[in-house]
């Protein structure tokens, strides 16, 4: 029998710690009902869990034992369907990528600034998915259909590679400080995706994108201060898309 | 196990715990506002020539005291800090791939600007004191 946290060999001599002890998580978090007034509340939850158990799931032992008025939207919970994104202790960061040993003892979760709260953690993302849409978010080309595939290079690629990993979890752009103060600014996830077809020598709408990202709602009322970049949960270089549409406006627009 | 515990209002305003480019642009914004309204008092003073040297060595004298002296120290302060963060973001701009840097080059604006602002603010001190006891 073996006691939690003891350090035990493996047949090939490694040292490895026995599965680790249950913990008590203190879950804090921002409540909002429209039904019962305007103001949110925060609400404490205590749940013991495994330490490497991911949040999502602490967030079900709260909605199906404790409190089944909590609300939150989760899907796949493996960071792929990008529904969880939440405030995490003062990040965005999405539910099912944070494991309770992480945040231990105490996690404060609020729903994604910027964007207006619906109930609970889940935010009304429409203003985030109209910035997405305004950018041609899909493949153009008039050029004919080929007879075979429209064939690319590694290089070419390559260059848009980093933005082709958007879940659109909306984590970047609800911790961009100037998309809380302006919704009408398109947001970095929108300008990343923007950037996957820009960059796409398939496409031929380049043109069209630019303008459309050089009005003041465009990639200009970026201020670089790359919270979008930590904020992405698939590691995606969010501030340098960014700048290299700026900069392909700059230079090949005028 | 599972205890649903107090309910609490409000607690708003934590801030976004963000990269460090949240905090520089902020301070950016302060010093930016601070420099303009610098300049609004600089454009009236300087317009005072207009009525005369006297008029414009009358109100400028105004001026020669400690507490004025400490505000240009801060003036200094706050324009050394928005240029040098202007040319890092500057920087950013015109050369996307140095983004994956920018810790280390944030580190190094911070750096340049202490180094600046240490004997700048030595020798304003010093005036200031000197100001304080005439």
């Amino acid at each position: 029998m073996t006691t939690p946290g003891e350090i035990l060999q493996t047949s090939d001599r490694r040292e490895v710690r026995a599965r680790p002890d249950r913990i008590t998580l203190e879950v804090v978090i921002r409540r909002f009902n429209p039904e019962r007034g305007e103001d949110s509340w925060w609400d404490e939850f205590r749940v013991e869990c495994d330490p490497l158990e991911r949040l999502v799931e602490v967030l079900h032992q709260i909605k199906w034992y404790q409190d089944g008025t909590l609300a939150f939207r989760r899907s796949c919970a493996h960071g792929i369907c990008g529904s969880d994104a939440m405030l995490i202790n003062g990040r965005n960061q999405l539910a099912c990528k944070v494991l309770a040993q992480d945040v231990a003892p105490t996690v404060r979760i609020e729903p994604i600034r910027g964007l207006p709260v619906l109930k609970d953690l889940i935010v009304d993302l429409e203003p985030f998915l109209q910035g997405y849409r305004s950018v041609l978010p899909y493949l153009i080309n008039e050029s004919g259909e080929p007879e075979r595939e429209r064939l690319q290079s590694p290089e070419e690629r390559a260059r848009y590679d980093d933005t082709t990993k958007c879940i659109l979890c909306a984590a970047c752009t609800t911790s961009c400080p100037v998309f809380w103060g302006d919704e009408g600014y398109v947001g970095p996830a929108a300008i990343v995706n923007a950037h996957r077809f820009i960059f796409d020598s398939r496409d031929e709408a380049a043109d069209e994108r630019m303008r459309i990202l050089s009005d003041k709602t465009g990639v200009f009322r970026c201020r670089t201060t790359f919270n979008c970049t930590d904020a992405c949960p698939r590691g995606i270089e969010v501030t340098k898309a960014i700048q290299e549409v700026k900069r392909a406006i700059l230079f090949e627009r005028f | 196990m599972a205890t649903r515990a107090r309910k609490t209002r409000s607690d708003y305003g934590r801030p976004y715990l963000g990269h460090e480019g949240q905090w520089s642009w902020i301070l950016h914004r302060v010093t930016g506002t601070a420099v303009i309204l610098f300049l609004f008092v600089h454009i009236v003073d300087t317009a005072l020539v207009g009525w005369g040297p006297e008029a414009y060595d009358k109100v400028v004298r105004a001026y020669h005291n400690p507490i004025v002296h400490l505000l240009e120290l801060g003036l200094v302060l706050a324009l050394l800090y928005h240029a040098l963060n202007g040319l890092k973001i500057t920087l950013i701009d015109f050369f996307p791939r140095l983004a994956r840097h920018i810790r280390p080059i944030g580190r190094a604006t911070a750096a340049l600007f202490v180094l600046a602002a240490i004997p700048t603010a030595a020798i304003m001190l010093k005036q200031t004191y000197d100001l304080w006891r005439a």
